[in-house]
């Protein structure tokens, strides 16, 4: 696709800090590259803003490439944008058309509230880490390769899982601002691996605890995180962790936590 | 109680639900069939032995209450999630029968009390507890209690006329009702009977679109079977064997 320029008018949701109300406010934006990134855009804006001696829009960025989670912005409803697999970093100007209205939100929902901006404190989702996200066991140096063999499905499956960069995207698009989705991702990864098995059953069950001690929603099966997540971290992870969350219910109350 | 705890709750109470509609929809069915057949069901459900059907009634019950008051809870704690809502919130799968449940649901219960006040309780119209018919020593009354009751004719209560007086054209609006729940029956278990292998942890990747097939089909057949017998009532199939005699 030839590189073209366009204009944007955006609708972006400004707030001074977490105590105070927020509101919208409508920027144009003329002479945008289809080749630039959305970030990028929203940086051409700062510049503009700056110039006209205004405050910048404050958002969260880092590594711009996709891998580290950071950017959170909801776009036309939709967090990191309307394409499928990608996080608003790597979401292109392209996607758009010269003249399009742009809506601009943080993140809502209740353990995530708005620090600046679209700036949320995202906070909670490690204290779901710290419940039960890491293993417990002195590894030592790295071992050889085949001393623990572990399958390929299983080795797959848990990649998978893996993926999740932490975004919070799932909570966001959820009508039901649940953390299912991430909170299964990272009980998955773990208690697929062999390494990850003696703490399998008090995993499922304080990372569960953390979530649900954070504020989030519960799941209702809808699948929206699904197809919002920009790894693509699948449904079957939730019910994974559905059922290792019920076996260790049921293994606790006979007092035999794994 | 968890969140996890509480989809438990909601998904076994509706599977036992999901359990009762479908039996409860077959044995409706019998109604295109000779009045006998439905009113020896009906006379052999009333005298089941050992009060097996009150025990079936408080599981029932209490499998409605469970189910509705974690709604409710469920419900509340998602709306708290998120005190402030999106101005543009797309919609970028969810199907339209699993972002209603909430709405199907709150309608089902208001349809589960009248259906029980109309054919149950009959207070809405007191003069179906006066339809009697007798039956010919059929079936296999003889041996529900285990001995042998000579059985020449017994007087029973003449459901068939009851659902045919319930369903006729006289009271259009009270099918019209039925048929709408049963429409809304259908669509909280298109979601519901998917839904419910999520929450249990029984479900993957390839079962998912599976049993989202299974969950529209049986979703589908239930409110067919069900929504049958107004259907016909509104077209005059079902005719009753006995009059309705005013009461005063
Ligand atoms: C008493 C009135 C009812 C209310 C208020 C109600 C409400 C709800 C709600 C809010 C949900 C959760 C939706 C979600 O998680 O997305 C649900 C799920 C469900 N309902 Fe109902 N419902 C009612 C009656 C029924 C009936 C009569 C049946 C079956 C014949 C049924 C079967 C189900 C099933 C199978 C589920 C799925 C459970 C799961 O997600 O694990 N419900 N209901
Ligand atoms: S900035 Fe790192 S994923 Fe977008």
């Amino acid at each position: 696709m030839s590189e073209r320029n366009i204009s944007v008018t955006l609708k972006v949701w400004r707030q001074k800090n977490a105590s105070v109300p927020g509101a919208f406010e409508i920027y144009k934006v003329d002479s945008v590259s289809t080749s630039s990134s959305f970030l990028e855009m929203m940086d051409l804006l700062n510049e503009q803003l700056i110039e006209e001696d205004k405050d910048p829009i404050a958002f969260d960025h880092d590594c711009r490439e996709g891998i580290c989670g950071t950017c959170s912005m909801v776009i036309d409803g939709i967090p990191h944008g309307k394409k499928a697999l990608q996080t608003t970093c790597q979401l292109h100007m392209r996607s758009f058309n010269d003249g399009d209205n742009i809506t601009i939100e943080p993140y809502r929902s209740k353990p995530f509230p708005v620090m600046r901006d679209l700036i949320v404190d995202r906070e909670p989702m490690d204290a779901i880490m710290q419940a039960g996200g890491f293993v417990d066991q002195r590894i030592g140096a790295a071992q050889d390769a085949n001393a623990l063999p572990i399958s390929k499905e299983i080795a797959d499956k848990s990649m998978d899982a893996a993926s999740c960069i932490g975004c919070g995207a799932c909570v966001a698009v959820c009508p039901n601002a649940s953390a299912m989705l991430l909170t299964s991702a990272k009980v998955g990864q773990l208690n697929l691996l062999p390494q990850g098995k003696p703490e399998k059953d008090r995993r499922a069950l304080n990372m569960v605890r953390a979530m649900d001690g954070a504020g989030f929603g519960n799941c209702t099966n809808i699948g929206e995180c699904e197809a919002a997540c920009p790894k693509g971290v699948s449904l079957d992870f939730i019910a994974k962790m559905n059922r290792d969350y019920a076996v260790a219910s049921a293994k606790e109350f006979f007092g035999v936590v794994g | 109680m968890s969140s996890l705890g509480k989809k438990y709750i909601m998904a076994l109470s509706g599977l036992a639900l999901v359990g009762f509609a479908c039996g409860h929809m077959v044995g409706n069915l019998q109604m295109f069939l000779h009045p006998d057949w439905i009113n020896e069901y009906a006379y052999k459900l009333q005298h089941l032995p050992y009060g097996l059907l009150w025990v079936v009634r408080i599981v029932m019950l209490t499998c409605v209450v469970a189910h509705m008051v974690t709604a409710v809870m469920l419900v509340i704690e998602n709306y708290k999630a998120r005190p402030e809502k999106y101005v543009a919130k797309a919609n970028l799968q969810a199907s339209f029968a699993s972002r209603t449940m909430k709405y199907s649901g709150v309608i089902l219960l208001a349809f589960i009390v009248f259906h029980i006040m109309h054919f149950t309780v009959q207070n809405i119209h007191p003069e179906f507890l006066h339809l009697e018919t007798t039956l010919e020593g059929v079936g296999t009354i003889h041996h529900v209690y285990d001995k042998l009751l000579p059985l020449d004719r017994t007087t029973v209560h003449d459901v068939y006329s009851m659902v045919a007086h319930g369903f006729s054209l006289k009271f259009w609006y009270v099918s019209v009702f039925y048929i709408i729940s049963m429409g809304l029956l259908c669509f909280h278990l298109m979601h519901g009977i998917s839904s419910m292998f999520q929450s249990l942890g029984l479900r993957n990747d390839l079962w998912r679109k599976r049993l989202d097939r299974v969950a529209l089909a049986a979703a589908v057949f239930v409110f067919i079977g069900f929504a049958s017998l107004p259907l016909a009532g509104l077209l005059g199939i079902i005719e009753p064997i006995t009059p309705l005699i005013a009461s005063h």
